[in-house]
């Protein structure tokens, strides 16, 4: 059994010392009793080994990029380079309080006000807020911006988001918290916007589209133009949720094809590592119009001089995080984007593209692909259904054959990979959406497609194994209902 | 290319496989017209060796907090870090692992939370506590916005002594919720606890309290609790993690909703990111709570396993039902303090917090022995406090950044153009401490 570090404790044993305090008071003279904390904290006493010992036995059961492939679809999970790791530790860098005076932050200021131009660039935009540090903080942000500017121009009713059922869940509850009602539309047989049911959808409230594009399908939107043409025929604004971003750097610009605000997942399109769930960064970009509504200070050079710039503190949406957003992710973003320059960054979504097409040309006979438009971007979305289908036919057994999206993938962990993202688009059912990213190589994919045959001809004979994956992972399957019913969430000892 | 895998040969081949005979016939559906003829105009590619230098060159154009003498908190604080803490946090295996959703392959990552949830709860003497959110800031908004979700009333009371980041951030998540707040003036540096009874109205959601506040002082939270637990309204407290070592736990004076900035548990202050905000709470809230939580269980076998739990609350199932939109969180950084917290242990924690205020409460004494300097309030205080300056604080700081001291916070932006907000931290040495005294001397003299 794996043991909590709590279990670990050893009354009296130490792993940490400071030098001993150089000062002749007591405790007791700075907090009167009445401020006393009455019962002693209560954290683990180990020696520095132990803890050592405790997290990397912990470690060694992640699941991690440079222990294998990713498939995860949405999630651009690419290699992160290790110099950004060696630039983000240099003192002066992790050593800047966020409230020190301008002229002794100049360099750290430099990398933000390149970053912000940079990303505006690549979005075809004219500036870029570097404040909200995950995804659905940017959304948050750009749908802040797009209320700000109706509400500026007196038309407060216009309060609806219209998004497509295909959107991420951060999508409609990053509108709920922005303060604005959510629409959603069905999607066309195709998998993309239906123009009939967007031209329905909207009316004098709307205040803006929403789209992942590429979508969450991985195919481009060729209706761009007629949408935001639609959108904009009402002064309604296009948001681009820049979670599929990878793909179309340095091919689209954004800003250039009717989008007015996106945010980027610099943890997904710029290789900065998820870290296990954060941090990330969602920088914002916006078209010259909202420019005055984007969080406070911007990054502004004036001469030679970096400022951190409030000027525009009235017309802008205020803050939404304490200071600068994640400083030391959009560093390595920014390193990440001068590795490339303009070449390397539209050869990552060329590659990205290749590898995606051939993983899904070599599987297109071996698993359903219900949206194949003969090519897709990043990712493909694939479903079980051939599986179930083909273990049936041959062995007749209902029951036995009953194989989900999810015995697939957690088959795959079995052989060593990660799980495609499953369940999402919420459109196709029982999806698997793969998408493989440009730093992987031809002869990763070879194996990886090897694998998913592989895991087709288990299927259709003995399902059995796919059925009860995984196996050779640190836990099985877990009990899931149990960890809501009999809840707990923490270790009291 | 740097990170691209394939060989242009490999890509050949591969697009040879796909069946088209370059890579635009994979682009169709983006219209001919939209897409870019030439190259973005981004800098030429560096190699990792000229960037290097590059960054170096712009690394050297800051000064750091660890050679100067830096006394700047204000919500972020430079406690040391045991280097173990980096080895851990280096480590590939929890740096570049995706969020924990594959819980047979993410053990680590899971465990390694639970174990924080663990240690804020006892920190906090609360039940739950979630994964972590963004910062102290966005966590406070959170809280806000769950009492309202758990009264169904619309407006929020807060302490005009919280931070003033705080303030900021709160206003942008609640503005466009119709959510009402009422700051309560501060007299002499703290709330009076009549004046928070006088502002409580049936409408009321929450109140919103920090000690140490903002200015540095101990608020009175026992007479809030008995004010704000007379009505349903919920009592959000807004505290320091290292404080709590030595301070009330926020279960003695009966907090609902604990949040705080986490930054100064393990964490480099990276120019105030990434930070994170833990929020954590009364069992009975657990499903109002945002942000991801998890939970022990069994695997098939059987065997303790970790894994997220209570999602249905979350956005991707919810969608805009969802307690709150965050997905994304700050995870390495709450690892980071798990690992800190683990490291420090009881001891080791209660020492950095011992040291904290008894090296403040000695620059506090020998400060108010300058001639034209004062303490600015007559209330005790953990590891930072207020003093009133001879002459405007930003003249101050300013003289004193010339001798490689950063001085603290300048106090205007409240409205205290002669006041200065000091943090000391265990880092400091005596001499560290007498070299600041000297300083403040010296320039009041020039």
């Amino acid at each position: 059994m794996t043991k909590t570090i709590f279990e670990k404790s050893i009354p009296g044993r130490i792993g940490f010392i400071l030098p001993q305090n150089d000062v002749d008071i007591k405790i007791n003279d700075c907090i009167p009793e009445k401020y006393r904390r009455k019962n002693e904290i209560k954290l683990p006493e180990l020696s520095e080994l132990d803890v050592m010992r405790h997290y990397i036995e912990l470690s060694s059961k992640n699941h991690f990029i440079e222990k294998g492939f990713y498939p995860l679809g949405s999630c651009t999970m690419k290699y992160n380079p290790k110099s950004h790791e060696a630039f983000v530790r240099s003192s002066c860098l992790m050593d800047l309080h966020p409230y020190q005076p301008e002229e002794t932050v100049q360099g750290a200021l430099e990398i933000l006000y390149e970053l912000q131009n940079d990303l505006a660039t690549i979005a075809g935009m004219k500036n870029t807020t570097l404040q909200p540090v995950a995804g659905a903080h940017g959304e948050f942000t750009g749908l802040k911006i797009i209320r700000a500017y109706h509400l500026a121009k007196g038309n407060a009713h216009k309060n609806e988001i219209i998004l497509p059922d295909a959107a991420h869940g951060t999508n409609p509850a990053s509108v709920a918290l922005a303060g604005m009602k959510v629409v959603e539309i069905k999607s066309n047989e195709k998998g993309m916007v239906d123009l009939v049911a967007l031209k329905a959808a909207i009316n004098e409230n709307t205040a803006g589209f929403m789209l992942t594009n590429p979508n969450t399908l991985g195919l481009f939107e060729p209706q761009i133009e007629q949408i935001a043409a639609a959108i904009h025929g009402v002064d309604g604004l296009m948001y681009m949720d820049g979670a599929n971003m990878n793909p179309i750097l340095g091919i689209v610009h954004p800003g250039k094809i009717g989008f007015d605000v996106m945010h980027y997942n610099l943890h997904k399109t710029m290789s900065t590592p998820h870290g296990g769930g954060g941090p990330g960064s969602g920088a914002v970009s916006v078209v010259e119009k909202l420019e005055k509504f984007l969080p406070y200070p911007m990054v502004n050079k004036i001469d030679d001089k970096f400022t951190l710039d409030y000027s525009h503190k009235e017309t802008s949406i205020g803050k939404i995080h304490s200071f600068y957003g994640n400083f030391a992710v959009n560093v390595r973003a920014w390193a990440y984007i001068k590795t490339l320059g303009g070449k390397g960054l539209r050869r990552a979504a060329e590659n990205s593209v290749i590898n995606a097409n051939y993983i899904m040309k070599k599987l297109e006979k071996v698993y359903h692909i219900p949206h194949n438009h003969t090519y897709c971007m990043h990712e493909f979305v694939a479903t079980n259904e051939w599986q179930k289908q083909r273990c049936f036919e041959n062995l007749g057994d209902k029951e036995k054959c009953n194989i989900k999206t999810l015995d697939i993938a957690k088959r795959l962990l079995d052989k060593g990979y990660h799980a495609p993202t499953i369940y999402f688009p919420l459109i196709v059912h029982e999806a698997m959406m793969i998408e493989p990213t440009e730093t992987e190589s031809k002869q990763t994919l070879d194996e990886f497609i090897a694998t998913m045959i592989e895991i087709n001809d288990e299927c259709v004979n003995t399902p059995e194994v796919v059925l009860n994956a995984p196996t050779t992972t640190p836990i099985r399957r877990i009990d899931d209902v149990k960890a809501v019913k009999e809840l707990n969430v923490r270790f009291v000892w | 290319m740097p990170y691209i895998s394939n060989t242009d040969r490999e890509r050949e081949e591969m697009l040879k496989e796909i069946g088209v005979s370059k890579f635009e016939e994979l682009v169709v559906d983006i219209p001919e017209k939209f897409r870019l003829k030439e190259l973005m105009n981004l800098d030429a590619p560096m190699s990792e060796l000229e960037l290097s230098k590059r960054v170096f060159a712009l690394t050297g154009k800051n000064k750091c907090t660890n050679v100067f003498n830096s006394f700047m908190g204000g919500g972020i604080y430079e406690h040391f870090i045991p280097a173990a803490v980096d080895t851990i946090i280096s480590r590939p295996e929890f740096l570049t692992a995706y969020t924990p959703y594959q819980a047979e392959v993410s053990q680590g990552t899971l465990q390694a939370i639970y174990e924080y949830q663990s240690m804020i709860c006892d920190l906090t003497g609360m039940e739950i506590s979630n994964a972590g959110m963004y910062d102290g800031a966005s966590a406070t908004a959170e809280a806000i916005i769950m009492s309202i979700r758990k009264t169904r009333k619309s407006k929020a009371i807060i302490a005009g002594t919280i931070n003033p980041r705080y303030k900021e951030v709160i206003k942008s998540y609640t503005e466009g919720l119709g959510i009402e707040i009422e700051y309560v003036p501060a007299v002499n540096g703290i709330i009076k606890p009549e004046d928070i009874e006088k502002a409580i109205c049936e409408k009321t959601s929450c109140v919103v309290m920090q000690t140490p506040n903002y200015f540095g002082n101990f608020e009175d939270m026992f007479a809030m609790d008995e004010i704000i637990h007379k009505t349903k309204a919920l009592f959000i407290a807004v505290v320091d993690p290292t404080s709590l070592a030595v301070m009330n736990a926020p279960c003695e004076y009966n907090a609902d909703i604990v949040v705080g900035e986490g930054q100064a548990l393990g964490n480099k202050p990276y120019f105030g990111g990434p930070l994170f905000g833990f929020l954590a709470t009364k069992m009975e809230y657990n499903r109002m709570m945002p942000g991801r939580i998890v939970g022990e269980t069994v695997d098939a076998d059987g065997k303790r396993a970790f894994a997220l739990t209570l999602q249905a609350r979350e956005q991707h199932i919810r969608r805009d039902k969802a307690t709150s939109n965050i997905c994304s969180n700050q995870a390495l950084c709450v690892l980071a303090a798990t690992v800190y917290m683990s490291l420090l242990g009881k001891a080791g924690l209660l020492e950095i917090a011992n040291q904290s205020a008894t090296k403040a409460k000695y620059l506090a004494d020998g400060i108010s022995k300058i001639d034209g300097y004062s303490l600015a309030f007559n209330h005790p205080f953990f590891k930072e406090f207020t003093i009133k300056t001879p002459m405007k604080a930003s003249v101050l700081k300013d003289k004193l950044l010339k001798k490689n001291i950063f001085a603290g916070i300048d106090l205007a932006e409240v409205g205290e153009e002669n006041m200065l907000l000091i943090a000391v931290t265990e880092k400091k040495s005596k001499n560290d401490l007498d070299a600041f005294i000297t300083a403040l001397k010296e320039v009041n003299n020039d």
